[in-house]
């Protein structure tokens, strides 16, 4: 088991000729994932890596059955590539593209609220459940299957993360990146609420960041309804508040959005926290036991 | 992307939201004249930078005469003014507004902002203007009115009334408040603010409404569609270093310490950053050089790295993902060379090929300490700083 992919999920590529859809769909059918097609608006009706190119969304999920979607366009045209896959049924709508401008992200967030659809990222590395099925631009080979769910909102330190638990022989069941701005997709809590539910997950390690208020509210999770072990590390405790950290959502303002609040509330909730990025696996190996 | 004072009311203007009638004032020798226009008794000078806390600074002067202002403006043009957000070194002023004193009945704080919680624009208004929002909100959270503006409908007429009824008016000057926050909701979406602020909204003595003062900050990334306001930007009211990092695409942020920092991805330069202070070192900067690690993109950030004199050590830390870590290598060597790096510089490198990549780095001959983990590599740097 794992969570929201597998090796049936039957993916398509969003931006499929282009220069990063090109690229990134052929490292996924390399690692084995079940990429079906792509969707070029204009290109319909070609062939891309020995598979079909589709105008719109709605064409891939009717011809070859598409339920997960990995998004390339640029910037200016991502909102319109989400809501195009949310409008043709896609399940799982994976966005890796960077720089959206926030009021088109709050447009698309409501707009999918009113969907079956879920959202990863923008401006993430994407989900990966290894061995299995690869969406997104993370390094396939540092994964190994196994016991640990990830979820984070950085994209190199996912990889981090990944690497130590995988080096410690714990493994992954399902690794997402739910990305750095400040409007997006899944959550923590969407997250945990899936880990929760697949046996194949033992324990969780959470990523967090400075900025918001997602670590605040995965930890009231944790601590009303969360069950297995979570090991949790929050980058930016040296962060000068007022200045944005990379991440469009990495920012402190108000007093608001520290890494010590962020600690503090999820100590309070039982979870174990990794001092520096180098006591990420350890860290989760210690709540296994 | 932050504008000044005047731009912002520029914009406000277009927009409807009433400002008042200002100059603005590059050269000293052009205030008797603006002040003649101005038909006042008694104006403010406001110096025109990119921070809050002006006036607590000295940056806003009172003047009751065109002479009083002249002088209030020849000290300000051509200082740096160092407010409670600026640093030390304070910002340029370039220009200063000249506006004349309304008289004030009272004043309200008025504010739309991107809430990242609820995925909204979100209006914050007060009948207590002037103060700190932060503040207030936190000392008198009840006299703070927070509405949310759903996307699909915008601002609805009882958003107006609703409004209104926090600032405490009625009748046509209700009206008013309605078309304000109308107009305000119109300008924040069609140029892509994060943050549109007025405080404090004032109430006339003549019963009108004006926005003595403006904050309208652009989103980033919404710099391919308004280019307009891009072209507004004041690259004088950003550090140097930075500056020169937004043209080679880089996110540099320079720090207090003393250890440089090159990192892939901003989550983990920030976790370096951490973990250089875990082990009793202070980072210099915050600097994400991006996926793309060519040569002309590293020697751009050891370039910037080492333009502050106080590094005495660089820790690159690259997660090569992808990209594979001996071509990482070799860009790093080359940057090295090209930019002639006179400190010591401790390289980890994870990822493909990693193997091959450190060992390239140990048989350039250069001062490297290829690293074999992130935790001694931070070690190793915070050594090298002394």
């Amino acid at each position: 088991m794992s969570i929201l992919i597998d090796s049936d999920t039957r993916v398509i590529c969003q931006g499929f000729t282009g220069q990063q859809g090109t690229f990134h769909s052929e490292q996924a059918l390399a690692y084995g994932t079940r990429l079906v097609g792509g969707v070029t608006p204009g290109k319909g009706g070609r062939r891309h890596l020995d598979l079909p190119v589709f105008d719109t969304v709605a064409e891939a999920v009717t011809e070859v059955g598409a339920q997960a979607t990995m998004i390339y366009v640029p910037a200016a045209f991502a909102a319109d590539a989400i809501c195009e896959a949310a409008d043709a049924g896609i399940e799982l709508v994976v966005c890796i593209t960077e720089g959206i401008p926030v009021l088109d992200m709050i447009r698309v967030k409501h707009l999918l609220g009113d969907t079956g659809s879920r959202l990863i990222g923008p401006n993430c590395p994407g989900i990966i459940t290894p061995d299995a099925c690869k969406i997104g631009i993370m390094p396939g080979y540092i994964h190994r299957r196994g016991r640990i769910g990830i979820v984070s909102r950085s994209g190199t330190l996912t990889y981090e993360a990944v690497k130590q638990t995988t080096d410690l022989g714990l493994g992954q069941s399902t690794c997402i990146g739910i990305g750095g701005d400040p409007v997006q997709g899944m959550d923590f809590v969407d997250c945990l609420q899936l880990f929760a539910e697949d046996p194949e997950t033992e324990a969780v390690l959470l990523v967090g960041e400075i900025g918001g208020d997602a670590e605040e509210r995965a930890a009231r999770f944790i601590a009303d309804a969360f069950e297995k072990p979570v090991a949790a590390y929050i980058a930016g405790a040296t962060a000068p508040p007022g200045r944005r950290m990379g991440h469009a959502g990495a920012i402190i303002s108000g007093g608001r959005g520290t890494a010590e609040q962020k600690i503090e509330a999820l100590r309070a909730a039982g979870v174990e926290i990794a001092a520096t990025p180098a006591e990420l696996g350890a860290a989760v190996a210690r709540v296994l036991g | 992307m932050n504008l000044h004072e005047f731009q912002a009311k520029a914009l406000f203007r277009s927009a409807g939201i009433p400002v008042p009638e200002g100059e603005l004032i590059t050269d000293r020798s052009d205030v008797p004249e603006a002040w003649s226009r101005l038909r006042t008794h008694a104006a403010w000078v406001k110096a025109q930078v990119h921070s809050g806390g002006r006036g607590k600074a000295g940056g806003v002067v009172r003047a009751t005469s065109g002479s009083e202002a002249e002088a209030a403006a020849a000290g300000l043009l051509g200082s740096r003014l160092v407010t409670g957000q600026s640093g030390p070194e304070g910002l340029p002023v370039d220009q200063v507004l000249l506006e004349p004193a309304a008289a004030i009945a009272r004043e309200f704080y008025f504010g739309m902002l991107v809430d990242r919680a609820r995925a909204s624009v979100v209006m914050i208004v007060s009948a207590d203007g002037g103060m700190d929002i932060e503040t207030l909100a936190r000392e008198r959270p009840d006299a703070v009115l927070t509405l949310p503006i759903h996307p699909v409908t915008g601002v609805m007429p009882f958003h107006g009334r609703r409004v209104a009824r926090a600032l405490g008016v009625d009748g046509a000057l209700a009206r008013s408040v309605a078309t304000l926050v109308a107009n305000a909701f119109r300008l924040f979406q069609e140029s892509d603010a994060q943050l549109l602020e007025i405080n404090p909204l004032v109430l006339t003595a003549d019963d009108q409404l004006l926005a003595l003062d403006g904050k309208l900050v652009i989103d980033d990334s919404a710099a391919f569609r308004q280019r307009e306001i891009f072209g507004l930007r004041d690259a004088r009211q950003r550090h140097e270093a930075e500056e020169r990092a937004h043209e080679h695409d880089l996110n540099y942020i320079r720090l207090d310490g003393t250890i440089g920092c090159m990192v892939n991805g901003a989550g983990l330069a920030m976790a370096t950053m951490d973990l250089i202070q875990h082990h009793g070192g202070q980072p210099a900067n915050f600097l994400d050089v991006g996926g793309g690690t060519t040569v002309a993109r590293v020697s751009a950030a050891f370039k910037l790295i080492l333009s502050d004199s106080a590094v005495r050590a660089v820790l690159v830390n690259i997660f090569g993902g992808i990209v594979r870590c001996d071509l990482i290598a070799e860009g790093i060597i080359a940057a090295i060379r090209e930019v002639q790096v006179n400190v010591p510089v401790i390289v980890r490198l994870e990822g493909t090929n990693a193997e091959a990549g450190r060992a390239a780095l140990a048989a350039s001959g250069l001062d490297i300490l290829a690293a074999a983990d992130l935790d001694q590599a931070a070690r190793a740097a915070v050594g090298a700083a002394g």
